[in-house]
């Protein structure tokens, strides 16, 4: 009975503590982006292995929810001769809902695990430590960095990922199943909102870009710099990534949405 | 060197993707593209006595063409719905007694300004007042109107 307070009250403890030190680190990397200025190429080289690689798996997956979405609300729309609301039906969910979170989840994913492994690597064959013995804070040179990338690269791939599925969508719509062209487009020019849709679209996609590369490079910077310990940390990034994307999504819907 | 010289090229094309992929959405998928061309256009005024459910942005048409949207509804002092309607500038030959009615499109559709054309030979200019105006028909009142005709028909008989 002891033992199992004794394990509840570990678990907290260390939870906590790991929270702390997440904190902490976010902190130091905010601290860090001024020194990004200095040295843009570091953003670049980011931009291209966290955004750039992620491009391809964003826009063909894009491209399939709009087709299937377009798909299956065709046939139920059709049961009340409502297919012209075809496009309101695709752009919303994918601007709102799905543009984000399909695109945060993938590039948890691609990129997230990708830079868990590598802050992991670094840490475990000793990179990190080498960079502080010559007074270079890897902070600032590693992790700032990455994490500013990852910060522009998540809107610019949900914007991506909605643009391509509403050209889906339009495909199957229009091209397969003969919906009206102008349809399509005029009622959902006349449904959604610049200011209501698009840009709480980005909101979210914005806030999963930070709380994900949050998550993929604390993980990584506090692996247990084995091998096993690696393994594990990208394992956590998916999963807490996917939790995090999934709650937050909820809370930002329930903000944004509710009138 | 040639490395970081396709690095930059990919990443700026990204970057660049990604901003006509919002000009895209906001254009062609939102309704900002529509604020962008309406800038020129009249404004004409038009009171109803109920202007039920429309909305600011709601369509103004005439035989079916859509030719401009509502811009603002307000009340007047006597109670009544003053409907504020920014009619595209091409149009600008619409007879000064053409009447306004407010319709539904099919049974749940929205609803929206449809403008019949008088006859008269001077047009509809900025700032004018339509006289001629028909309500929006509100599915309860006219449910009322016509259960409390047929409830007294039957006690008549």
């Amino acid at each position: 009975m002891l033992q199992l307070f004794q394990h509840l009250g570990h678990q907290t403890l260390s939870s906590f503590r790991k929270l702390g030190r997440g904190s902490y680190f976010l902190v130091n990397t905010l601290r860090g982006f001024p020194n990004i200025l200095i040295r843009p190429r570091l953003l670049v080289n980011q931009m291209y292995s966290v955004g750039v690689l992620s491009f391809l798996i964003i826009t063909i997956s894009g491209l399939f929810v709009g087709m299937v979405l377009s798909l299956q609300g065709y046939y139920t729309l059709s049961d009340f001769g409502a297919e012209a609301s075809l496009g309101v039906m695709v752009a919303t969910a994918l601007v709102r809902e799905l543009g984000p979170v399909v695109t945060a989840l993938l590039f948890a994913g691609r990129a997230g695990s990708a830079l868990t492994a590598e802050v992991g690597l670094m840490k475990a064959t000793e990179q990190l430590s080498g960079m502080e013995m010559m007074a270079v804070d890897p902070i600032q040179r590693i992790i700032a960095p990455r994490y500013l990338a990852g910060i522009i690269s998540m809107p610019i791939l949900a914007i991506l990922f909605s643009s391509i599925g509403v050209l889906g969508g339009h495909l199957v719509g229009v091209g397969m199943l003969n919906v009206d062209d102008g349809a399509y487009w005029a009622q959902m020019q006349s449904k959604l909102d610049f200011r209501d849709d698009i840009i709480n679209g980005m909101i979210k996609s914005l806030v999963f870009g930070c709380v994900v590369t949050w998550i993929a490079l604390f993980e990584g910077y506090d692996a247990i710099p084995t091998s096993e310990g690696v393994s594990r940390a990208t394992t956590r990034t998916v999963v807490n990534s996917a939790f995090a994307i999934l709650g937050l999504d909820f809370i930002l819907t329930a903000m944004m949405f509710g009138d | 060197m040639q490395h970081t010289h396709t690095q930059d090229t990919l990443v700026g094309l990204f970057v660049a993707a990604g901003i006509v992929g919002l000009f895209f959405l906001a254009m062609h998928v939102s309704n900002l593209g529509s604020f962008v061309d309406n800038d020129d256009g009249y404004v004409v005024t038009a009171r109803f006595q109920n202007s039920g459910g429309l909305k600011i942005k709601s369509p103004v048409s005439m035989a079916g063409v859509k030719i401009g949207q509502i811009s603002d509804i307000s009340l007047d002092k006597n109670h009544r719905s003053i409907v504020k309607m920014k009619i595209k500038s091409e149009y600008n030959n619409l007879p000064s007694d053409t009447s306004a009615s407010i319709f539904t499109a099919g049974l749940l559709g929205e609803q929206y300004v449809n403008l019949e054309p008088g006859g008269m030979d001077d047009f509809l200019k900025d700032k004018s007042e339509i006289d001629i105006t028909q309500s929006a028909i509100i599915l309860e009142q006219a449910l009322g109107q016509f259960l409390f005709k047929k409830s007294a028909d039957d006690a008549h008989k």
